[in-house]
């Protein structure tokens, strides 16, 4: 009886205590060897699986560089496939690190949700796909009225659908599924009239189509998307690390460093370059974010700089073929401009 | 007998309150349910602590804010400016909708295959048993997907569609029928069916009543079935006929106008029915199968015919061993059709799983699918208790 209540009295005073000590995301990181990454499904040019079973994608070649960053190793990298509903809750409970999944970013996540953006790796917009050759005639998404339209559940796109719908007074019949590949697989069977996602995806999921030639993505685009990862609201380093990272891929494609020329810009003049590579003499900048000086080196050498992975996934290396448009440097008139290292 | 008693009594030292076993089972009873209660105040506590710090924002207010997503599929009024309230609500009706129309659609078919399962028609008697066999032994979701990906979204497209008999049209997109509408003075014919069924109801009562006295039997079925459509129709051809139909109609992407039942909730209504009709069968043939063989030789030797004695004598008695299974297996299929979520049938799992998702409020959104499944099927338990107290066995 004794020891019962012993043991008893014990338990409950361990528990009491046992709030779980949220330790330094970093430092968790560091102690399990790999950064856990939540990913797509399968959006090709984003994040999906290749043949031998390698994922691939802009989302995924982000995740890679985080982990060069921290590990020195593009492989120190686990990859949780989420669908569009359960990627929030994956990221709030602590079962991944950092979200680079093709997330919109915008208040309410940053908000009520608990999350941080740190970034936006792709600027996108929503947009809607029709079968042309079944639907001859239609060239404008203002001729929508009366369609079905296959939607994932739970994104944005579902949100800016309604709103654009109702703000042109046209009716419409949402078919919403949970998954990605539901999705494709309601509309390649005719399901619906419509389908509507940010228009990456569009050309993405055309490629996976039976006859893509039939299909057409209509000119309208109808929201503001800006995609990029997302980690856990609490942790200013870890927030800080992924941010910074994606600056640096950001820079180094500004000053002309790459994984071809890497070896050579490390004994660059350039005071800009050293101070991006870490080899600036006496530099603290990398081991101030909690990491090493040469950070940088190691992201661009495992998987270049933003440039080089745009067009390695989406841009004109890769089946999407998707011009860097707004996704340019602000040098070139895009949006991507990388803060100062220094 | 008394002193013997009481002298071990008096005689006995004082045991310690500690080794009374009353005292003991009391004291367990109160340690284990305090630890409960510490437990349970600790997971509160924690939760909202960590909540807290992730900066997650709790309570029930969510259900408050403009919910901004369109549902298709909707009994009830419901726009993207309602709220996300409105949209669960959408969602449980829909849970509703099918696992009613669902659980009767089994019974009747698991009714149909359960009899024929002991016929001695030897052709009957094996469809139906490939039919337990088959849809007895294949898991739920894969029976919803037979039906949607396998059967439904084979049907043409629109332009194409089926004609059905009565102005009807079947294709991928579902199905169409025509709508009625009502006209001046239709209430009439509502008030008529209403009198009919009261009527129907008393006539009864008195023909049972009448035979119980004198033995005298009274037409019963055929005189409720006269009052019950007659008295609307006679409305009808008094006020007028006024009734028309609006009948779906092409137009540039589908069939507009008319009822549309879509695809999604066919293919789930379908495979729940099928599916959960394959148990009741069994339980339905096992209930038969437990009423003793001189229930139906008594009931043959009072000249009884055989329909009459399946009537009166078997199928009473058989409920009695049928009503406690069937239960659950009604509860199974309210449950199951939470499977919807994969076809994109709006249930309440995936109008809460879109909700849960746009506000991020998953501990509130799991805990109101909690508490709704757990009362329909506490609901559909105490009903079917109900029914089996006033079928069980009266002795008197």
């Amino acid at each position: 009886m004794k020891n019962f209540v012993k043991a008893l009295l014990g338990s409950a005073a361990v528990a009491m205590f046992a709030v779980p000590a949220s330790a330094a995301t970093l430092d968790d990181v560091k102690a399990k060897g790999h950064v856990q990454c939540g990913v797509n499904t399968g959006l090709i040019g984003f994040s999906a699986p290749d043949d031998q079973g390698n994922w691939k994608g802009l989302d995924v070649d982000f995740c890679r560089a985080v982990a060069a960053a921290i590990f020195d190793d593009p492989e120190a990298v686990q990859f949780t496939p989420l669908s569009a509903k359960d990627r929030f809750t994956a990221l709030q409970s602590g079962e991944v690190d950092v979200l680079s999944r093709n997330t919109t970013w915008t208040i309410s996540r940053d908000t009520a949700l608990g999350l941080n953006f740190a970034g936006v790796t792709y600027y996108d917009g929503q947009g809607f796909m029709i079968n042309a050759k079944k639907l001859q005639g239609i060239n404008s998404a203002l001729q929508l009225s009366g369609a079905a339209v296959c939607v994932q559940a739970g994104t944005t796109t579902e949100l800016n659908l309604a709103d654009y719908f109702k703000a042109n007074n046209m009716e419409y019949s949402p078919v919403v599924f949970e998954k990605f590949e539901e999705v494709n697989a309601a509309y390649d069977a005719g399901r619906c009239d419509v389908y509507t996602t940010d228009q990456s995806g569009l050309y993405a999921v055309r490629l996976n189509l039976t006859n893509p030639d039939d299909h057409i993505v209509l000119p309208e685009i109808i929201s503001k998307e800006p995609l990029g990862p997302v980690v856990r609201h609490g942790d200013d380093q870890w927030l800080d690390i992924v941010k910074w990272v994606y600056y640096a891929l950001v820079n180094a494609e500004e000053l002309g460093v790459s994984q071809a020329n890497l070896e050579e810009k490390m004994n660059s003049d350039n005071p800009e370059v050293r101070r991006l590579l870490g080899t600036e003499d006496g530099s603290k900048l990398g081991t101030d974010l909690g990491l090493t000086n040469d950070f940088a080196v190691r992201a661009i050498k495992h998987v270049g700089n933003y440039g080089e992975i745009f067009e390695r996934n989406v841009g004109a290396d890769s089946p999407l073929k998707i011009s860097r448009g707004i996704n340019a440097l602000w040098t070139k008139g895009g949006l991507q401009y990388g803060m100062p290292i220094r | 007998m008394a002193t013997p008693q009481s002298t071990v009594e008096g005689a006995a030292p004082r045991v310690p309150l500690f080794y009374d076993p009353r005292v003991r089972g009391i004291a367990y009873q109160v340690l284990v349910f305090a630890g409960l209660v510490a437990l349970i105040y600790w997971i509160i506590g924690n939760t909202s602590a960590n909540l807290q710090r992730a900066n997650i924002a709790s309570g029930f207010d969510f259900l408050q804010g403009r919910a901004g997503f369109d549902i298709g599929d909707s009994l009830v009024e419901y726009s993207s400016d309602s709220t996300y309230g409105r949209a669960l609500f959408v969602g449980f009706l829909n849970t509703l909708r099918v696992a009613i129309i669902g659980i009767l659609t089994a019974t009747i078919i698991g009714f149909i295959i359960g009899i024929g399962r002991l016929s001695k028609n030897w052709l009957i008697n094996r469809i139906c048993l490939v039919y337990v066999e088959v849809f007895r032994n294949i898991p739920p979701l894969l029976v919803i997907f037979f039906w949607y990906f396998g059967v439904l979204s084979v049907l043409p497209s629109p332009r194409e569609s089926i004609d059905l008999p009565l102005g009807s049209y079947l294709n991928s997109r579902g199905l169409y029928f025509p709508r009625f509408l009502w006209g001046e003075g239709a209430w009439l014919v509502l008030l008529g069916l209403v009198l009919g069924l009261v009527f129907a109801f008393f006539v009864r009562r008195w023909a049972h009543k009448r035979q119980m006295t004198t033995g005298e039997q009274f037409p019963v079925f055929w005189t409720s079935a006269g009052l019950i459509v007659g008295l609307p129709l006679l409305a009808f051809i008094v006020t007028g006929l006024p009734l028309s139909f609006e009948f779906p109609a092409l137009s540039t992407f589908n069939l507009q106008g008319g009822i549309q039942v879509r695809p999604e909730f066919l293919a789930l209504y379908l495979a729940l029915s099928f599916y959960t009709a394959a148990f009741i069968a069994e339980i339905v043939r096992a209930g038969v199968l437990g009423v003793s063989h001189g229930q139906s030789e008594a009931a043959q030797a009072l000249g009884l015919r055989s329909g009459q004695s399946m009537r009166l004598v078997i199928i009473p008695q058989a409920l009695r061993i049928i009503i406690p299974p069937l239960t659950s297996q009604y509860l199974n299929l309210t449950k199951n059709s939470s499977l919807a979520v994969a076809i994109g049938y709006p249930d309440l799992v995936a109008t809460g799983g879109t909700t849960l998702n746009q506000t991020g409020q998953a501990i509130e959104v799991v805990a109101i699918w909690l508490v709704v499944y757990l009362g329909l099927s506490l609901g559909t338990a105490a009903l079917m208790n109900w029914y089996n107290a006033r079928m069980a066995l009266v002795e008197r």
